[in-house]
């Protein structure tokens, strides 16, 4: 499969989005809903459940699974109000020591007017720099289109996993095309030209794990996730608060690739 | 030194006021602090006539310099336009950092520079935003940040979007040590940066008539499907609906900023 036909193949329907993950994950589940600022944002779906003892706080960004879902969640685009949301739940999460697991599934943040006056920039701004600082362990998993700055709001996190073939990027490939070519019907050589594979994310350092798909058989693929989420959780939380936020730190500034003085420099170590 | 120089080299030159076309040379415009004498016009500045324009002379010490970026994605055309803006601007890339005192204050500054590539932001306008930060919080010392942005450079991939990450990471631990950050978002802050260190302020200052959102206009005129304001996304209407603090005019700038200073300086180490 191209980066782009994967690409396509997590906006195909019939894929499971965030609702299924979570009921197919989580026990005991209390949905939570609102930002307590401004209103209730279908696109973000979020409550508290537990992985056997462990109660952890869930945030998902929702496309919806038909034309009528997906309307009511701007087909997978969170507004600021949504990200409100899912700030207020993680730092609740913190309150209660409860570790933080998002998913992740969204072509990028609303781009309506109504956004921009309610601050969309501020909105994800905030969400990444808090979650950087959260003092409990998160774990975000990109389920289908890690799209933008609207997927790292809720991807700032201690570990990273992506479903075999979910794809993450700093613009949509259609977007990039139309910028960098003038030609939106180019977006499958900017999908190859960008990187937006799980194998990529990997060779990147940008996710730790990539968990195999077996949709006809979602029990499974949900039990190789919980199994996952386990292990890195109680693992996760042992960790002291000072080292927990300080790995976290780490991981995030060893990215960049660049020359200093003649000599190329960054930790990641990449080739094509 | 190599400032002065500088200084002395761009004076005899002649720009044009993108509003009135009229023309008028470098000496001139630095006076009148870029603003248009003829129409008013807040002309966009280069990094370097920026600092010279808010800091106290001779106080600026630049840092993180020597960095370039690399083409690691042998993305179709990035390469040219690299060496075209390295060209043009004489710049290593779009982010000039340093340390400097305002009104006798120190401070870390970092500029951004939208004459290189639209100040988009790779490895390393987030690398050296990152150690402006971390070299800030080492002297707990506050930042001024002047942000301008098309957003995230995509020729870098996800790496430029870890960008985001990696600066706002920085920013939060100079924050959480009771630090000091001042944005001064200037036209255009957008996309990526708007979305992370420009909005991350303490005090969130803007200058007139700048452009500052997070989608382009084009995108969210398509979304929104109707006719938006004039001044949609400018300093004016983001004050308006609450995510600025101020808007100051570049004559009154370095008063603003001393003020402000001044009204954090450290009398007493916490703890
Ligand atoms: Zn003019």
């Amino acid at each position: 499969m191209t980066p782009y036909e994967k690409l396509k193949m997590t906006r195909q329907n019939g894929r499971p989005t965030g609702v299924a993950y979570i009921n197919g994950i989580f026990d005991d589940r209390i949905e939570l809903h609102g930002d307590r600022r401004f209103a209730e944002d279908a696109a973000i779906i979020s409550g508290i459940g537990s992985i056997d003892d462990i109660p952890v706080t869930y945030i998902a960004i929702e496309k919806g699974v038909d034309l009528a879902t997906r309307m009511k969640t701007n087909f997978g685009c969170p507004k600021p109000e949504g990200y409100r949301k899912a700030l207020r739940l993680m730092k609740q999460a913190e309150k209660f020591g409860r570790p933080v697991v998002c998913f992740v599934d969204t072509q990028g943040a609303f781009c309506g007017a109504d956004g921009e006056e309610r601050g969309q920039g501020e909105a994800i701004a905030e969400n990444i720099m808090e979650m950087l600082g959260l003092q409990t362990p998160t774990v975000s998993i990109v389920i289908g289109e890690g799209g933008s700055g609207g997927a790292l709001a809720l991807c700032s996190a201690d570990r990273v996993y992506m479903m075999e073939h979910a794809v993450y990027s700093v613009i949509s490939p259609e977007g990039c095309a139309s910028i960098l070519w003038k030609d939106a019907s180019r977006a499958e050589d900017a999908a190859q030209c960008l990187r937006i594979t799980a194998d990529d994310m990997k060779s990147f350092g940008v996710a730790e794990t990539i968990i195999p798909e077996d949709f006809d058989n979602f029990d499974v693929t949900c039990a190789v996730i919980k199994k996952q989420l386990k292990e890195d959780l109680t693992e996760l939380l042992k960790k002291k608060t000072d080292a927990l936020l300080s790995d976290r730190y780490m991981r995030f500034r060893k990215f960049g690739i660049y020359e200093e003085n003649g000599e190329t420099r960054g930790t990641v170590a990449y080739s094509i | 030194m190599i400032f002065d120089k500088w200084i002395a080299a761009f004076s005899h030159e002649k720009l044009t006021c993108g509003a009135c076309k009229k023309e008028f040379s470098v000496k001139e415009l630095r006076k009148a602090l870029y603003i248009c004498p003829e129409c008013g016009k807040y002309m966009r500045i280069g990094g370097r006539e920026r600092i010279n324009q808010v800091v106290d002379k001779k106080s600026f010490e630049e840092f993180a310099t020597g960095l370039s970026s690399v083409d690691f994605l042998e993305f179709p055309g990035y390469a040219d336009k690299l060496t075209k803006a390295i060209d043009s601007t004489g710049e290593d890339d779009a982010v000039i950092c340093g340390h400097a005192t305002i009104g006798g204050h120190p401070c870390a500054i970092f500029v951004m520079d939208a004459r290189f590539m639209m100040a988009s932001m790779g490895s390393v306008v987030g690398e050296k935003i990152t150690r402006t930060f971390e070299y800030a919080t080492e002297h707990h010392i506050p930042v001024i940040g002047f942000t301008a942005s098309g957003g995230a450079r995509m020729q870098e991939g996800i790496i430029s979007l870890m960008q985001m990450a990696k600066c706002s990471a920085a920013v939060k631990k100079h924050s959480t040590e009771g630090n000091l950050y001042i944005t001064v978002l200037t036209d255009p802050t957008t996309g990526g940066v708007t979305a992370s260190f420009a909005m991350q302020g303490d005090i969130i200052l803007a200058e007139p008539n700048a452009l500052v959102g997070f989608a382009g206009r084009r995108v969210v005129e398509q979304t929104t499907k109707s006719q938006l304001p004039d001044n949609f996304q400018s300093a004016e209407f983001i004050l308006e609906h609450g995510f600025a603090d101020a808007i100051v005019p570049r004559e009154e700038l370095i008063d603003t900023l001393t003020t402000i200073l001044k009204l954090h300086r450290k009398e007493r180490v916490a703890g």
